[in-house]
């Protein structure tokens, strides 16, 4: 990746010495003899020791309190980021948020690229404990975007109502929203918006800033179920995500309106392709020939995506690394959904379901969205695939429930491929 | 951000003009007063605990503010916050605190037996009495940027201090985190019970970060007299009592708030004051005696009249429902107290509102009797 950082070296953006350090594409050790050179001035302001600072995780049910052992805390506390970021920004989410008994939350977010080295003691027993055992001190995770290696993938339109993919892109050298101040986010999205003028065909497309757009254009959006608010979660807003709110904020799509971009809310940017009908296939088709593409235009610019082989693509949330995909469709299961046996065979199809309001909600007339399990461990091609094959024996179930005969669970598919 | 003041040295490998927040569609003293040059001129400071002018900008930039109601737009993370950026927070003061110049002198005065009268306010119509202020203990840092080890420390000292009243302040502290359902019941039945901040004006500042870690409320036996810990500010303190005896309400007020600081004194701690601002508290609003003096008081009558916002700005008052700020009265009942913070003594302005609130019932009576109130019409104070 050496020549990635000679590209970073020569290119022409003004910002200065700090983003060099954010070259994530160098070897660990790199960072970690820099760790200590904060550029950003003078060192972490400390008063208390260690032990006064641990935060009280008795009530907490999140990964980052399942493993922030007061040694953890201890060895990383003093500890920055060349950008200045530190373990307390990264678990404030976490300690603000004790989490639900039911459903256990990541807590804690990157600030930066190098939050997952530098506070890696941390971030990889989250990482593990999140993706179902995905280790990364040792594991490699694949990155391919080859859409044509996709077998099938046209659904049957009796069943599946809309398809969709999405994932998140991180711009390399620039802060993450947790952490970034104005002017880099700023720069986000300039960087972005000025790739994404150079989409051509079915692709092109137009940006609307949220302090820019006009009431009729803000309408619009929301008719198109496309404008995304303020979060209002407090798993984000405790993570910083939301300050300076509206500024360098917008949304990107294509004419078409199958190609949409959010720029700058919890991640630099949200890249989702869809369609209504059951087309799997053209939409990752698209989705692929979109992202390579925006990846072209700012590498023209002499920018990149954050990304390396031990996480894949660098995301906020830890959850969202390695593909960050989460790629599903709207289907109507009458029969399939009130058997017993439907949560086990998601399971072991590798898939889960939600409302088609989104995660947490409930699903309404039979109708679920399902979509894979997994980000981290298997490319996008693999989980696409893996989505593909698991809805259409969800279909042939239903099917076979309709003509009054039996189903089968199936066995369950391996995981890391 | 708690001990962010690297991430301020990230900035300043950008412009001003690039970092300076878009404040086109703000209302709020903050939004008043920065601009670029005085952004770009404090951008490069921190005071000695590392908050920065962003740090003290950011639940401005983040509510723009209502169009009728002006918001302050910042805070403080520590007491040198308001010398470091002076500049932009003086002339904030200035206009919230009708005027009051960086020259000025503070008066102040916590001694009950100059306030005149009070002791009388007719309970037929003022239904209860209340005085609250707030303390901050000087060396550490404000809610906005203490670090969870400094909260957990004031909490410590304070709770120290206050288990050494005795007499009719004797009383016992309730941590948030460790209260029982009952305890917590009862609280909330008592109307002491505080909860997590959800106004996104203070959530913005980080003053809520850990909740409920080092917060707590302690009261005294006889529910008189209360305090806040690590809520809004270190301490918030508050007197109050059924009735119309604000003379009272004050004493324990002013006796409960010395011997607070005594206790804090005996262990080598302050509170921050000082002579130009008076006591210092997080939000410049609170600057001075960070006091609001006020009661719950029948006006159904009054309430009506043409001349209600008039008198009530004469009399330096102002009103508000008796859920408290911004909400609206209920039954012809408001919440009345002082409108100013800074400039004012204590007594002064328990004084204004005990000889204000009294007109006020008097002009009731009138108008319930159906007689005029010209000629009770006050001057301008």
């Amino acid at each position: 990746m050496a020549s990635s950082f000679a590209r970073i070296l020569s290119s022409k953006r003004k910002v200065g010495i700090l983003s060099l350090v954010g070259a994530g594409s160098l070897t660990v050790g790199f960072f970690l003899n820099r760790e200590q050179h904060v550029n950003a001035g003078a060192h972490v302001r400390r008063i208390y020791p260690a032990s006064a600072e641990y935060p009280d995780l008795r009530k907490h049910n999140n990964c980052m309190a399942s493993h922030l052992t007061p040694a953890v805390y201890a060895k990383l506390c003093d500890k920055t980021t060349p950008n200045g970021y530190t373990l307390d920004l990264a678990i404030q989410t976490g300690v603000d948020n004790p989490g639900h008994p039911f459903i256990k939350t990541v807590g804690m977010v990157a600030g930066d690229e190098e939050s997952y080295e530098v506070f890696a003691d941390i971030f990889n027993p989250v990482i593990k404990e999140r993706h179902n055992g995905y280790d990364p001190c040792n594991m490699k995770h694949p990155t391919d975007l080859d859409s044509s290696k996709i077998r099938g993938g046209q659904f049957d339109e009796k069943y599946v109502l809309s398809s969709r993919v999405r994932t998140g892109r991180s711009i390399r050298g620039l802060s993450l929203p947790p952490a970034c101040t104005r002017a880099e986010r700023r720069e986000v999205e300039r960087v972005v918006i000025d790739a994404l003028a150079g989409l051509k065909g079915d692709l092109a497309g137009k940006y609307y800033s949220l302090t820019l757009m006009t009431e009729q254009e803000q309408q619009q959006l929301i008719d198109d179920h496309f404008l995304f608010d303020k979060p209002v979660s407090p798993l984000l807003t405790c993570a910083g995500m939301a300050r300076d709110w509206p500024d360098a904020r917008g949304i990107w799509h294509n004419n078409e309106k199958t190609f949409l971009v959010w720029v700058n809310e919890e991640d630099h940017t949200r890249v989702i392709s869809m369609e209504k009908g059951g087309n799997m296939k053209r939409v990752f088709e698209r989705f692929c020939k979109g992202l390579q593409e925006v990846e072209r235009l700012i590498q023209e610019k002499g920018w990149e995506f954050m990304w390396n082989e031990r996480l894949g693509y660098i995301l906020t949330c830890p959850s969202n690394l390695g593909t960050g995909l989460r790629a599903g469709v709207h289907v109507t299961l009458p029969r399939l959904s009130k058997d017993p046996r439907f949560p086990k065979i998601l399971d072991n199809l590798r898939l889960q379901k939600r409302g088609t309001g989104g995660v947490d909600t409930a699903a309404v007339g039979n109708t679920f969205d399902i979509s894979n399990l997994d980000r981290l461990g298997q490319s996008e091609v693999q989980l696409v695939q893996t989505v593909i094959d698991g809805v259409n024996y969800l279909i042939e179930c239903e099917k076979k429930l309709e003509r009054g005969q039996d189903i089968k669970i199936p066995a369950p598919i391996s995981q890391f491929k | 951000m708690p001990f962010g003041n690297t991430h301020n040295q990230l900035k300043m490998n950008y412009t001003a003009e690039q970092e300076y927040p878009d404040l086109s569609q703000h209302n709020n003293h903050m939004a008043k007063v920065l601009t670029l040059e005085m952004y770009e001129s404090l951008r490069d400071k921190q005071t000695p605990s590392g908050f920065t002018v962003d740090d003290v900008i950011q639940t401005g930039v983040d509510n723009p503010g209502h169009p009728f109601i002006m918001t302050v737009g910042c805070v403080a993370g520590d007491e040198e916050t308001y010398e470091v950026f002076k500049d932009l927070l003086d002339p904030i003061i200035e206009d919230r605190h009708g005027g009051y110049k960086p020259t000025d002198k503070h008066k102040t005065d916590l001694n009950p037996d100059n306030l005149q009268g009070g002791d009388d306010l007719d309970p037929n119509y003022v239904l209860s009495s209340r005085v609250r202020t707030g303390r901050s203990i000087r060396g550490f840092c404000l809610p906005p940027h203490c670090s969870r080890g400094e909260r957990r420390a004031i909490e410590g000292l304070s709770v120290e201090a206050l288990g050494a009243l005795d007499g009719d302040l004797k009383g016992k502290y309730y941590a948030l985190k460790d209260m029982t359902e009952e305890e917590q019941q009862q609280l909330i039945d008592d109307h002491f019970l505080f909860d997590k901040p959800v106004s996104p004006l203070l959530l913005a500042s980080g003053m809520a970060r850990d909740w409920p870690d080092a917060r707590g409320i302690w009261h005294n036996d006889n529910k008189t007299f209360l305090v806040w810990v690590n809520e809004e500010d270190h301490l918030r303190v508050i007197s109050m009592q059924k009735g119309g005896n604000m003379k009272e309400v004050f004493n324990r007020f002013c006796t409960g708030l010395t011997k607070i600081e005594e206790l804090f004194k005996e262990k080598g701690h302050e509170f921050m004051w000082n002579e130009h601002l008076g006591y210092v508290l997080t939000c410049p609003s609170n600057l001075g005696t960070g006091l609001r003096g006020g009661v719950h008081v029948k006006l159904p009558n009054l309430s009506k009249h043409e001349k209600f916002g008039e008198v009530l700005k004469r009399l330096r008052l102002q009103k508000r429902g008796t859920g408290g700020v911004d909400t609206a009265a209920v039954g012809g009942v408001f919440d009345i107290s002082n409108a100013d913070r800074l400039g004012f003594s204590e007594v002064e302005l328990v004084q204004m509102v005990v000889d204000g609130v009294k007109l006020l019932v008097e002009m009731e009576k009138r108008l319930e009797a159906g007689q005029s109130i010209d000629d009770l019409m006050p001057e301008q104070k």
